[in-house]
């Protein structure tokens, strides 16, 4: 339809030009695509001219200067491999190196999956191309399937499994009334899925909500998997990112795993490591045996030839460099528990802060809930009058990125949340 | 009712094939014959058969940890000066397109991620359309619209007899497609072939292209290593921008800037006007979104910083010449050797015609395996031959082995 109205209207016009090609475009229909509702509020921030603008609108890590961090520990790494001389493509599996670390970081350190090589892995461009790659993979090899996704989730999550042609379902996640997790709608859902479905799982730090289930509530929810067989595929981004402590991240994997589940996991050090732009992270997908993780490998790494043929060299050297040194990882560690300590402590400050002016709302949710981001509660209208008025720029479904959050900025913040919400 | 947790939901899903051409290096990795030759991807190598960082590059890298920038996100279209650079390597900086605004240009995962990005938004807004690929072509550009869900179909290129091009099957392939067809034309230094149409026979396509309202669609994955100079590879391109055409551009910085492993390229789309260009250039974001969000900064980086700085460019440009003579010099000692071997009277002149990294053989499958079995020489089993990746030293060895090859196998 789109072709017939591009090519009329150059017949139309072929006229004017005798011997070259007519000025009217193949594109007509190409619409303006819609802004991205999360990396579009980076780009109206960065447009407003206010010195009051404040910035809690993307998931990246600022200091509490409210300036992006490079970790010292990624310095000294990029020295370290500085001048290496290797720039030839790596695997279509990405560094097989980087890969290991990073299995142990999800598995376990001494995970005897990883040990019995029943893990199929791939280096992935970030926790996106993980979760694309997977989803296009279930699209190939479970073309019936669908895919069963929190409300609500990271945006771009529809996104993905929509452009890999995987149907999608909800299932209940997050109660507005509690600002916590809806935990018995969430069991019901799973329970009246039909057998063998696949859900997408936050494992810890849940974006945007920032509400995760208990331990106990892990438990309950890995031991209804099994009944009904479900497939688990946890997204991790935060790991490290929700306690300051990764193994304890972690948790609800291990949990899944014990109970002797097939997992699959998207992994990402864009947060943990600050590696934002380089785009490292990891899929795997737990197998049956070493022949049949070579064979799911194998398929990944043909889904990844034709989007890129191979990933990106330089974030993946820095990884497998900070997580092969003893005392590099070590300081990683540290500096991933500072990242979440000062976010931790930007809670408090938040919700003291708010309490102080007297709002009669509660805040408690704010300290509750965990990892870089805060549901809120506020309504659109309440967001666009914090920006249009106050100059602060959040998504329009109310999270607010506690990174982006300073000792310098959070008494101004909680004045124009407390003024936008006092009549609510 | 229960399904029980012990059989895995991917029970039944088969080994892939190894991949035709990155199988390859796989293959050569594992194999222990001291006389072992790798000519299978095509990745730039020294006289001394090693990888090679350019001076330029590692000058960059070294400002860049100097300045100690940042790892934020890039912006979902990728790194501003670098799109800005790489559009004026392409079309010229004094392009009227480019002052006019009407190019789309995105950062893309290099050429793989960059076509791909391409084939999304074909299928999206022209769906039914037809890629024609050149017969043959790059192993990976069927997958990739395979995948993306592109139609796909052949025109005429390679004539095995004349081992040059079928220039009167190409014209007549391409004119005989369903109009409004996209066509992908290698911008230079052919994928396989290394045969390139001259001046004349591109001025000639171009018209057939504009007579059938097809879209041209460049992959230009060696800008530099054809004749050397990075202008003058880019001169197809340029001839089609000038005719005021709408094209399809997708650029790789893997060899001519060696950045391989980096996954720097870009897509971009000449319109026939801004707000069209801007248009497209919002919807190629919304494809690469779902696919990995944006692109890695590293590459970019580099390359913003190379193309940038006037006197890096210059190194680069001299450089490049530097890479794209070794491999003519290889190519004569290749000819000379098989001219001296071969008492066949076979004329190997081919080798010398031919363009960019690779060569042609012709040499047929069961003949390529012959290569890799006997002789220990890895290649595609298309009879390509990845010319960077062999050295003078080399070249009598490997003449053996074709003639051998040639002659005695069928």
């Amino acid at each position: 339809m789109a072709m017939r109205t591009a090519i009329s209207s150059r017949i139309l016009s072929r006229a004017a030009l005798p011997g070259a090609r007519s000025m009217s475009s193949w594109w007509r229909s190409v619409e303006p695509a819609p802004k991205d509702p999360i990396l579009g509020v980076t780009e109206a921030f960065l447009a407003d001219p206010s010195p009051d603008k404040v910035n809690v609108g993307v998931g990246a890590y600022r200091d509490d200067n409210g300036k992006p961090v490079v970790l010292e520990c990624v310095r000294e790494a990029e020295r370290r491999i500085a001048g290496n001389l290797k720039m030839e493509y790596l695997p279509m599996g990405g560094s097989v190196n980087m890969v290991q670390e990073t299995l142990k970081l999800a598995y376990g350190e001494n995970s005897e999956f990883i040990k019995d090589k029943r893990i199929a892995a791939v280096q992935s461009l970030s926790g996106t191309g993980a979760c694309r790659l997977f989803a296009d993979f279930q699209k190939r090899f479970r073309p019936d399937s669908q895919i069963y996704i929190p409300v609500p989730t990271w945006a771009n999550h529809h996104n993905i499994w929509r452009d890999a042609q995987v149907p999608q379902r909800s299932y209940h996640y997050y109660l507005p009334e509690t600002r916590g997790l809806d935990f018995a709608a969430l069991m019901d859902d799973v329970k009246n899925a039909p057998d063998g479905s696949f859900f997408l799982l936050h494992a810890c730090a849940h974006n945007p909500t920032g509400v995760d289930p208990t331990e106990v509530q892990w438990r309950e929810i890995s031991y209804q998997f099994k009944v009904k067989g479900h497939f688990a595929f946890f997204d991790m981004a935060y790991q490290g990112f929700a306690s300051g402590d990764p193994e304890r991240d972690a948790k609800s994997i291990r949990i899944f795993l014990n109970d002797g589940h097939f997992i699959g996991i998207s992994q990402s050090y864009a947060k943990n490591m600050g590696l934002y732009g380089q785009r490292v992270g990891c899929l795997s997908v737990l197998c049956e045996d070493e022949k049949q993780a070579v064979a799911v490998k194998s398929q990944l790494q043909q889904l990844a030839r034709r989007m890129y043929s191979n990933p990106p060299l330089h974030g993946a050297l820095i990884v497998s460099t900070i997580l092969g040194d003893p005392d590099l990882k070590k300081l990683w560690l540290k500096e991933v528990k500072v990242m979440a300590d000062r976010i931790i402590g930007m809670r408090t400050a938040l919700r003291e802060s708010l309490e102080k002016r007297g709002s009669t709302l509660s805040w408690r949710h704010i300290t509750d809930q965990i990892g870089m981001f805060c549901y809120s509660g506020l309504t659109p209208e309440q967001v666009d009058r914090l920006t249009n008025e106050y100059h602060i720029y959040m998504t329009r479904n109310g999270r607010i990125s506690m990174a982006g959050v300073t000792t310098g900025n959070v008494g101004y913040l909680a004045n124009a949340i407390h003024e936008v919400t006092k009549s609510a | 009712m229960t399904v029980g947790v012990n059989v895995s939901r991917f029970e039944g899903i088969a080994m892939a094939p190894p991949d035709p051409i990155l199988g390859v290096s796989e293959a050569f990795r594992a194999d222990t014959n001291e006389k072992k030759l790798n000519l299978g991807v095509g990745a730039y190598r020294t006289e001394e058969l090693q990888p090679y960082v350019l001076k330029v590059v590692k000058k960059a890298e070294n400002l860049m940890l100097e300045r100690g920038e940042n790892k934020e996100y890039l912006p979902i279209e990728g790194l501003a000066a670098f799109n800005k650079a790489t559009a004026e390597l392409l079309l010229g900086a004094d392009n009227p397109v480019m002052k006019e605004g009407r190019i789309a240009t995105v950062q893309g995962l290099s050429g793989t991620g960059s076509l791909r990005l391409a084939s999304a938004l074909i299928e999206r807004y022209f769906p039914g359309a037809k890629v024609l690929i050149s017969s043959p072509t790059w192993g990976n550009h069927k997958n990739i619209f395979n995948d993306a869900r592109v139609p796909w179909s052949e025109y005429r290129y390679y004539d095995p007899k004349t081992v040059g091009l079928d220039f009167e099957g190409m014209v007549a392939d391409i004119k005989a497609a369903p109009e409004g067809s996209f066509i992908l034309l290698h911008g230079c230094a052919h994928n396989p072939t290394g045969i390139d149409p001259t001046p004349e026979q591109w001025e000639k396509i171009a018209d057939v292209i504009q007579e059938k309202n097809h879209i041209p669609f460049f992959d230009v994955a060696y800008q530099g290593f054809a004749s050397g100079s990075l202008d003058q590879d880019a001169a197809s391109v340029r001839l089609f921008a000038a005719r005021g055409m709408e094209i399809l551009v997708a650029q790789s910085y893997s060899k001519n800037l060696g950045l391989y492993a980096e996954r720097i390229g870009a897509i971009n789309v000449v319109c026939s006007s801004a707000d069209a260009a801007a248009r497209v250039k919002s919807q190629l974001k919304r494809l690469a979104r779902p696919m990995y969000s944006n692109p890695p900064v590293h590459g970019a980086r580099i390359v913003a910083n190379v193309v940038g700085d006037p006197a890096l460019f210059g190194e680069w440009k001299a450089e490049m010449e530097l890479m794209a003579g070794r491999i003519k010099n290889v190519r004569q000692k290749l000819y000379d050797s098989l001219m001296a071997k071969d008492k066949s009277g076979k004329d190997w002149s081919f080798i010398l015609k031919q363009i960019g990294m690779f060569s042609f053989t012709g040499l047929n499958k069961a003949q390529s395996e012959n290569m890799t079995n006997k002789w220990h020489v890895y290649m595609t089993k298309d009879g390509r031959i990845s010319l960077a990746g062999l050295s003078l030293a080399k070249c009598e060895y490997l003449a053996d082995a074709i003639i051998d090859s040639y002659h005695n196998v069928s």
